[in-house]
């Protein structure tokens, strides 16, 4: 194949990709203008849809209960599993060692349903023995925790084996209690992973269908929930205006910290050149 | 002379002051890996003391263990008297150069170095001050808000340098500070270290796998191999009179013969080897008809292309490799017994010296107190 008939091929086929990514997403977006009460058929263009959302106060409290949430547990699950990564990266040998990191990591491949359902199993009978917990936004909370604390985990564990173990004990030789290496020092470099694994258990949270619809209780309906259940009754624009709001503020994050970390990229690049440049004077 | 190995302790002297003393150390990994084994060690005050050796004999397990970051399985280990055997790292009045520097990357330069100072919990003017001062003896005034990544390779060495000598330590431990570096920077930064380090007046540990880099700092240095010191000296001493096949061996280059000791007087002994005849200047410990090996270093081998007079200190040999530094010459000689001897000759005129080429036939001869009988 010659070099041209290639890259005709390659964009082709990169064109195909994107098509088949986004055409949907792109249909959702255009549909949730339209102004038609059936979601197939386009007759013009108008907002009607936005401002029904604003008048669904089911589906604003959705929203709002599905934001508070992912952040609440998203928080839970850095901290815990910051912990978590730490017990498995600092301390090679002790008791429990390979159980901890086997467990801590098997969320990540049980099927959601089966961790749902024996969630929902032992919440129950807790809840038979003791009265608490009622279920609701705490037990919903509680499911997302742990599956987010898996996956923060592995996203800090990757981070402290890249970080060089030296600067630690460089800190402990400069006179810093354990507490203050890990104030002064770890933390600050820890941070960058601490905020990627945030952003990801939020959004591993915001659309989860499938633990929160085991773990919910009466009158705690999640976004997702809420959207599937209205789905299954026939699909309504508003649920297309909702997402097109969801997609908006979830691509403005998406592009900023891009266009922060490649920015900060080059300005390191540059900075080193620099430096080498003027080599050792 | 004597050629006996001495006792691996250290040699008293009285008139100095002892900093740093080690006391039967060790430490064993696992229940069974030896690291360091039974080590014993006087450090003395305003010293450069190096350990040298291959990697994995345990001298980076003895430095952290002074440095405070493990615990030895036995021994102690006392600064300036006090026994800081089980003092944690941070309490410890010990600071280290780390290798490849450990620089924290989020901290400016001035923050790397203060990042001690504050832990002490100084007054604000007086950490100020003292970091100007250090970064003033470092030459990195001008850098002082940069960040590490942000600095060359020779100018982060000076901060790990600044930043360990900011808390005024006791003891300096330096795990191979010039690794990083790049040859010709070696040379240099070398010499400013050591500059450095001898206005400021600190002990030294240095850990390295350069007995270079160990030869031109240190003041004394221990040998070290699996866990234990081979022998402890000054660099010439070290060079000069090492006490095993392993030490002459491991620092430079040299020529090892294996043979019998065929005449043994006080003042001279005869070592008959396979390629040739060793007259040695000096008596030595041992007796008739020992084996002994005969250490004879390149550099101290002339070579001529007539044959010297005499029957001993001489050799033959055809050249089968020339292997040329710019500033000195070596040449590999191939003798009637199948084996290489290498010989050194100094380039000091601008043609190769001695015209020796590819096959030639040549002598090798040397004078009778340039080799070391050794008996371990």
């Amino acid at each position: 194949m010659s070099q041209a008939s290639n890259k005709v091929f390659a964009n082709g086929w990169m064109f195909a990709v994107y098509l088949f990514l986004y055409l949907p997403i792109v249909t959702l977006v255009v549909f949730s203008f339209n102004d038609s009460k059936l979601v197939t058929v386009w007759s013009h263009a108008s907002t009607r849809w936005y401002s029904a959302l604003m008048q669904d106060g089911d589906l604003i409290s959705a929203v709002s209960l599905s934001l508070k949430i992912a952040f609440l547990s998203a928080l839970m699950s850095v901290f815990f599993g910051t912990f978590t990564a730490f017990a498995l990266h600092r301390y090679s040998r002790f008791r429990g060692r390979t159980i901890l990191h086997s467990m801590a990591t098997t969320p990540l491949v049980m099927p959601d349903v089966i961790v749902g359902l024996s969630l929902l199993l032992m919440l129950v009978s807790l809840q038979q023995w003791l009265g608490y917990p009622e279920r609701g936004l705490f037990t919903i909370l509680l499911g997302h925790a742990l599956l987010g604390t898996a996956y923060a985990a592995v996203v800090v564990t990757s981070r402290l084996k890249e970080m060089d173990g030296r600067l630690d004990e460089a800190a402990m030789d400069l006179g810093a209690k354990p507490l203050q290496v890990f104030q002064l020092v770890t933390l600050p470099l820890l941070a960058p992973a601490l905020v990627s694994a945030f952003l990801l258990t939020f959004t591993l949270s915001f659309d989860d269908v499938v633990l929160s619809s085991f773990l919910s209780g009466p009158g705690f309906n999640t976004m997702p929930m809420v959207i599937f259940s209205r789905a299954r009754l026939g699909l309504n624009p508003t649920i297309n205006a909702v997402a097109t709001v969801t997609i908006t503020i979830v691509s403005i994050a998406v592009i900023a910290s891009s266009f922060y970390t490649s920015h900060v990229e080059r300005k390191r690049k540059r900075e080193m050149a620099l430096a080498y440049s003027d080599g050792n004077k | 002379m004597a050629t006996a190995p001495k006792p691996q302790t250290e040699t008293k002297s009285a008139e100095k002051e002892v900093l740093l003393r080690v006391e039967g150390i060790t430490k064993i990994y696992d229940g069974t890996v030896k690291a360091v084994d039974d080590i014993s060690l006087n450090v003395m005050k305003g010293e450069i003391f190096g350990l040298l050796g291959g990697s994995g004999c345990g001298k980076s397990t003895l430095l952290r263990m002074m440095a405070g970051f493990e615990r030895p399985t036995k021994g102690k280990i006392y600064l300036a008297g006090q026994d800081i055997t089980n003092l944690p790292a941070y309490q410890r009045p010990i600071n280290m150069m780390f290798q490849s520097y450990a620089l924290f990357p989020h901290l400016t330069v001035w923050e790397n170095i203060a990042f001690g100072l504050k832990r002490d919990h100084m007054s604000k003017d007086q950490i100020e001050s003292r970091v100007e001062a250090m970064l003033k003896l470092a030459q990195l005034t001008k850098y002082a808000q940069r960040k590490p990544h942000q600095l060359s390779g020779g100018q982060q060495q000076r901060v790990a340098l600044a930043r360990s000598l900011a808390k005024s330590p006791q003891l300096l431990l330096l795990d191979e500070p010039l690794g990083a570096l790049d040859k010709k920077l070696r040379e240099t930064t070398q010499l400013e270290l050591v500059n450095i380090i001898e206005e400021v007046g600190v002990t030294c540990v240095l850990v390295t796998h350069d007995q270079e880099e160990a030869m031109t700092m240190a003041s004394r240095i221990a040998v070290m191999s699996e866990g234990y010191f081979q022998q402890i000296g000054a660099p010439d001493e070290i060079y000069e009179t090492p006490n095993s096949r392993s030490v002459a061996d491991f620092i430079g280059n040299v020529n090892m013969f294996e043979g019998v000791v065929t005449v043994d007087e006080p003042d001279h002994v005869v070592v008959k080897c396979d390629e040739c005849t060793h007259y040695v200047g000096h008596g030595i410990t041992g007796n008739l008809g020992m084996a002994v090996g005969v250490a004879l270093r390149p550099e101290k081998i002339t070579l001529t292309k007539t044959k010297p007079k005499g029957e001993y200190n001489w050799c033959e040999g055809e050249v089968v490799e020339i292997v040329y530094f710019g500033d000195h010459t070596t040449y590999h000689l191939k003798t009637k017994t199948g084996r290489v001897i290498k010989a050194q000759e100094i380039n000091n005129t601008r043609d190769l010296s001695c015209g020796l080429t590819w096959g030639d036939h040549a002598y090798m001869h040397w004078g009778d107190l340039a080799m070391i009988v050794l008996t371990h």
